[in-house]
């Protein structure tokens, strides 16, 4: 960065910490950007005509006479047609070797959509994974987080989604992405055509984790421009989030402030909320969809960053390995889609809502049959047919490499239900049973 | 705001949304100032004062603010105006008007107004010249939608007042005086359609206020049947998230037997609001055959919104509903979700640097949540007549556990309690209303008990009780078949276990996005209630173990059939004649 001749520059720090510092420095708004030896900072904190910043490279090597710069901004990002197809920094600096960003300057982590201008979600986003579009459908304006434990084939799934969705704009927000899975996602976008639609903000594990806190409001604005202003269909991936909340920790830690549950600050819920909430459905067509990652310790969904996005997002989508079929499947009790109701049933087949239901009844009842095998109990007829209909319908429903449409899935949900099932025990409306029941009654 | 006697200030410090501001006069705690950044005023709120430096919270983003900015005190605390036009209405936690607002993002700073000033309404009068009122009796009313909205003698007035003037029958606006009133002492006040009162105050202008007496129907079967909620009463909804809190609350807003709904999405999802604004224009109250959404205000502060704001849209909310119920209507009040107003309230005491209690959380939140629950309530009005605000809310507790303390000083406070449990939620049984640790304090009520004899049946609580019992009996049924195994415990467990499983899914269970079963009157309650308990106490021959659950399945599978009916039509009493067929095949 360089320093403009009318900017002053101050050179006395007063207090260094490993995240923040502060110094003397009357007339600074709050959120400002600044420079502290050329590494990038925000104001935090303004106590009289002390200003704490933080700067989010670290502040190794930052002497008490380093020098301060104020841009008297709020971080911003230039836009423009220009950002597709393209890689930058947390900071909004390219870092494919392009050239800078020629466009219209705007703040990042700007103000929210006023409720009524929104309109209802109301877009099937397809995917071909029936244990996403059958059990758990994703309708575009929708936020929704893979909650996976770090070895799971989450980025893999991520990156299914977003090359079938057929959104207009992929925005990648990646917050200490390793630098193979940031390869891998260019490689994919590259192979499959898609650059020109790309636009990805990235910090990679190598770089420093205060760096991640702009990379969310980054993409997001990023996302605004497209949607708002060209009406287009944006589909935002943030990964992973676990990683970003972290660094919002070390930050309220350094400033002394107290924490809540499991270390994290008590302004979680809110901070989460600002970014997941950028996620809307316009009335004009331009959409901005979320799915992020929020990464598990063992599979604890009670921690504080998994239960905070719960609240937040609308609904978690689980990965897991079933060790009957050997493959990966999308778990069908603990995953949920809250805006699965406005989709289908209207978008997709009348039967959908029921087939959904009575199949996902049906694997629990596999699951009871299970754990009574386990505990060394007989398994009654019924039991035995429960468990061999849920290793087929994972095999072909829930597993993750499973590619058809809607109207298939459903169709093999009902031939599955009358191979194993009689209509009592399935369960389902008369009017819709009548219609699809496949063969006689058992 | 040119008042020179106003206290004046500038801002000494910045943390987020919590300033500190050194000023010239005197402050009170809560008192309401504005920042003034440029053309921007930012709205804030006192929350603490030591010494000439006043600590406030700002209902805005904080972005740019630098010290020094000067700051102009009001001299009044959080107040909302009171006046026809508030219904069908979305407000913003300080009851801006939002869509008065412009532009797609929230601008900062803007601040509509919450009634139409050129909206005219037909005024009837209700007293006349001469009378002597007091705070909140009735002066005259007007349409509001279809409600009588009725022009009272402001709550701030004290002691009696003559009326001097009144306004004739006709339409006036709703500044207009519509009525002169003098004092002993020979004050003279104007009164217009419109009234001021400040949030986080009560409205006490009513003779009396009983302990409930009466249920308000909600026409979801595992509330009124086995939970009753009453006219007045109060109750919340903990669940961890995915369970269908805000399902069920909208189920409740949908059908319940009450005038008047408000509703605070206090620090949720903007598409749950947004569902509200697209349905509820749509949906029709069955009682009155008009739009649900012309019963209902909608106070929207959503999580992205400003946290400070988040806090006072529930009291916003709550002012409204008192309002309301002073002209003798029945106001259902519901908040979701309350943990975020706690939450907020949390990220305020973080920044004062207050010394925490459990999990961060202010000390004194339990009795923050008491005093506000305690609003709740039914009235007797100054002229006998009852209005009520009946309020629910919903908590988030973290992890899903309920010994946190928003859910246990909720637990302290309200009388009914709905846990919603991961359990049901997983194996889809909704709404996922734990039956057996959910309760309803009114069903220990005599004036309740007396209610439900009156008019519902003299043995009805009975019933239900038996019923809650068939249903714990199963639970313990299961548990010991989990243990033993399904031939190592009489067949008679298994009967029992599949009674309560009946039980369950045709009583408890409740398919909220059908249109016939979302909605269930109490009289169809009754009748379900009556059979399914036939097929309970009945006595039942079964050969072997296996025999069990397949008959109960054939008996469940007809009364979901049935409750997927429109009642009493032939369609429900096929499947009626159907279920005697059965049970006839195998009752002793």
């Amino acid at each position: 960065m360089n320093t403009e001749a009318f900017q002053k520059i101050y050179t006395k720090i007063t207090k260094i910490t490993k995240a923040t510092c502060s110094l003397k420095a009357p007339g600074i708004g709050n959120d400002e950007m600044a420079y502290v030896n050329g590494r990038p900072a925000q104001v935090v904190k303004i106590a009289g005509d002390e200003v704490t910043l933080q700067i989010f490279q670290g502040t190794e090597g930052i002497g008490t006479d380093a020098e301060v710069v104020f841009t008297g901004k709020p971080p911003m990002l230039k836009v423009s047609d220009d950002l597709a197809g393209r890689f930058f920094n947390p900071y909004g600096q390219p870092i494919d070797g392009g050239p800078e960003i020629d466009g219209e300057e705007r703040e990042i982590g700007g103000p929210s959509v006023n409720p009524v201008r929104r309109k209802q979600p109301s877009e099937l986003i397809t995917t071909g994974i029936a244990g996403i579009d059958l059990n758990n459908t994703l309708v575009t304006g929708q936020k929704i987080p893979f909650f996976a434990d770090p070895d799971q084939p989450y980025n893999q799934v991520m990156a299914d989604v977003a090359l079938r969705a057929q959104a207009d704009k992929i925005i990648l927000g990646g917050m200490g992405l390793s630098n193979d899975d940031y390869l891998y996602y260019k490689y994919l976008f590259d192979n499959a055509g898609a650059l020109d639609k790309i636009v990805c903000f990235v910090n990679t594990t190598e770089e420093p984790p205060v760096e991640r806190l702009l990379v969310p409001d980054m993409a997001l604005t990023a996302a605004e421009y497209f949607a708002v202003d060209k009406h287009q269909k944006v589909l935002v991936l943030l990964t992973d989030m676990t990683l970003y909340a972290d660094a919002l920790a070390i930050v309220s830690n350094k400033m002394d402030q107290i924490p809540s549950k499991d270390s994290m600050p008590g302004s979680l819920y809110s901070d989460l909320a600002k970014i997941y909430e950028k996620a809307v459905q316009f009335p004009d067509g331009g959409s901005i969809t979320i799915i992020a990652v929020t990464t598990l310790s063992g599979g604890d969904i009670t921690h504080a960053i998994p239960d905070n996005t719960g609240y937040i997002t609308e609904g978690q989508l689980f990965l897991r390995k079933d060790s009957d079929i050997n493959k990966v499947i999308v778990d069908p009790f603990r995953s949920l889609s809250r805006l699965k109701q406005l989709v289908i049933g209207k978008k997709t087949r009348e039967d959908h809502p029921q087939v959904m239901n009575a199949a996902v009844r049906l694997y629990a009842d596999a699951a009871n049959a299970k754990t009574k095998r386990d505990n060394g109990f007989d398994l009654t007829d019924y039991d035995e047919r429960a468990i061999q209909f849920s290793s087929e319908y994972s095999n072909k429903l829930l597993a993750i490499d499973v590619n058809i449409q809607v109207d298939q899935m459903l169709d093999t949900g009902w031939q599955l239900f009358s191979k194993y099932f009689s209509k009592a025990e399935v369960g389902i409306k008369k009017e819709i049973m009548d219609k699809y029941w496949v063969g006689e009654d058992k | 705001m040119a008042d020179t006697s106003l206290t004046k200030g500038k801002i000494t410090g910045i943390i987020s949304n919590l300033v500190t501001i050194e000023v010239d006069g005197p402050v009170s705690q809560n008192e309401i100032c504005f920042i003034m950044l440029g053309n921007e005023k930012l709205m804030a709120e006192v929350i603490k004062i030591v010494g000439n430096i006043a600590s406030a919270q700002v209902f805005e983003s904080t972005r740019g603010l630098s010290v020094g900015t000067p700051v102009e005190f009001t001299g009044g605390m959080l107040e909302v105006e009171l006046g026809p036009g508030i219904l069908s209405k979305n407000f913003d936690g300080l009851q801006n008007d939002l869509d008065k607002k412009e532009g797609v993002f929230l601008k900062r700073g803007e601040y509509t107004a919450p009634l139409d000033a050129d909206r005219k309404f037909d005024f009837k009068p209700l007293a006349k010249v001469g009378d002597v009122v007091a705070a909140g009796d009735w002066l005259g009313s007007v349409k509001e939608n279809w409600i009588d909205h009725k022009i009272m003698v402001p709550f701030k007035f004290e002691g009696k007042w003559k009326i001097k003037t009144l306004a004739d029958a006709g339409s006036y606006t709703i500044y207009d005086t519509m009525a002169v009133v003098t004092n002993e002492s020979g004050e003279e006040r104007k009164i217009t359609m419109t009234q001021k009162w400040p949030v986080k105050r009560a409205i006490k202008a009513y003779r009396d206020k009983p302990r409930p007496f009466k249920i308000m129907e909600t026409g979801v079967r595992i509330i009124d049947t086995f939970n009753p909620m009453a006219e007045g009463g109060t109750g919340f909804i903990p669940g961890p998230f995915g369970c269908g809190k805000t399902v069920l609350q909208h189920a409740i807003s949908k059908n319940a037997e009450t005038d008047m709904i408000i509703f605070a999405a206090c620090g949720e999802r903007a598409n749950e609001v947004v569902e509200i604004f697209t349905e509820f224009p749509e949906l029709v109250d069955p009682r009155t055959g008009r739009a649900l959404m012309e019963r209902t205000t909608i106070i929207c502060n959503t999580s992205n919104m400003p946290v400070a704001a988040r806090e006072a849209s529930v009291y916003t909310a709550m002012t409204l509903a008192e309002y309301y119920r002073n002209m003798g209507l029945k106001v259902l009040l519901l908040a979701d979700s309350t943990s975020r107003w706690a939450q907020a309230l949390r990220e305020m005491s973080n920044r004062l640097e207050e010394l925490p209690g459990q999990d961060a959380f202010p000390m004194d939140l339990p009795a923050i949540i008491s005093s506000f629950y305690a609003r709740a309530g039914i009235v007797y009005l100054n002229n006998g007549q009852t209005g009520s605000v009946t309020f629910i809310g919903t908590v988030s507790p973290a992890g899903g556990n309920l010994k946190e303390p928003v859910t246990e000083s909720t637990k302290k406070a309200a009388r009914c309690f709905y846990a919603l449990a991961q359990s049901r939620a997983d194996s889809k049984r909704y709404p996922a209303v734990d039956p057996i640790d959910s309760y309803s304090k009114y069903l220990e009520y005599p004036e309740i008990q007396e209610y439900f004899a009156k008019n519902i049946g003299e043995d009805w609580i009975d019933k239900v009780l038996d019923c809650k019992n068939w249903n714990l009996r199963g639970k313990e049924a299961k548990d010991q078949i989990d243990i033993l195994g399904d031939d190592g415990v009489p067949v008679d467990y298994h009967v029992t276990y599949w009674k309560s499983e009946t039980i369950d899914f045709v009583l408890m269970q409740q398919d909220a996005f059908d249109k016939i079963d979302s909605i269930c009157p109490m009289k169809r309650q009754q009748y379900m209630l009556r059979l399914v308990m036939d097929v309970c106490n009945a006595k039942y021959n079964f050969e072997s173990f296996e025999k069990v659950a397949p008959y109960f399945k054939k008996i469940i599978n007809i009364f979901k059939q049935m409750n997927y009916s429109e009642f009493e039509s032939d369609n429900f009493k096929n499947f009626e004649n159907e279920l005697k067929t059965i049970l006839s095949e195998r009752v002793a």
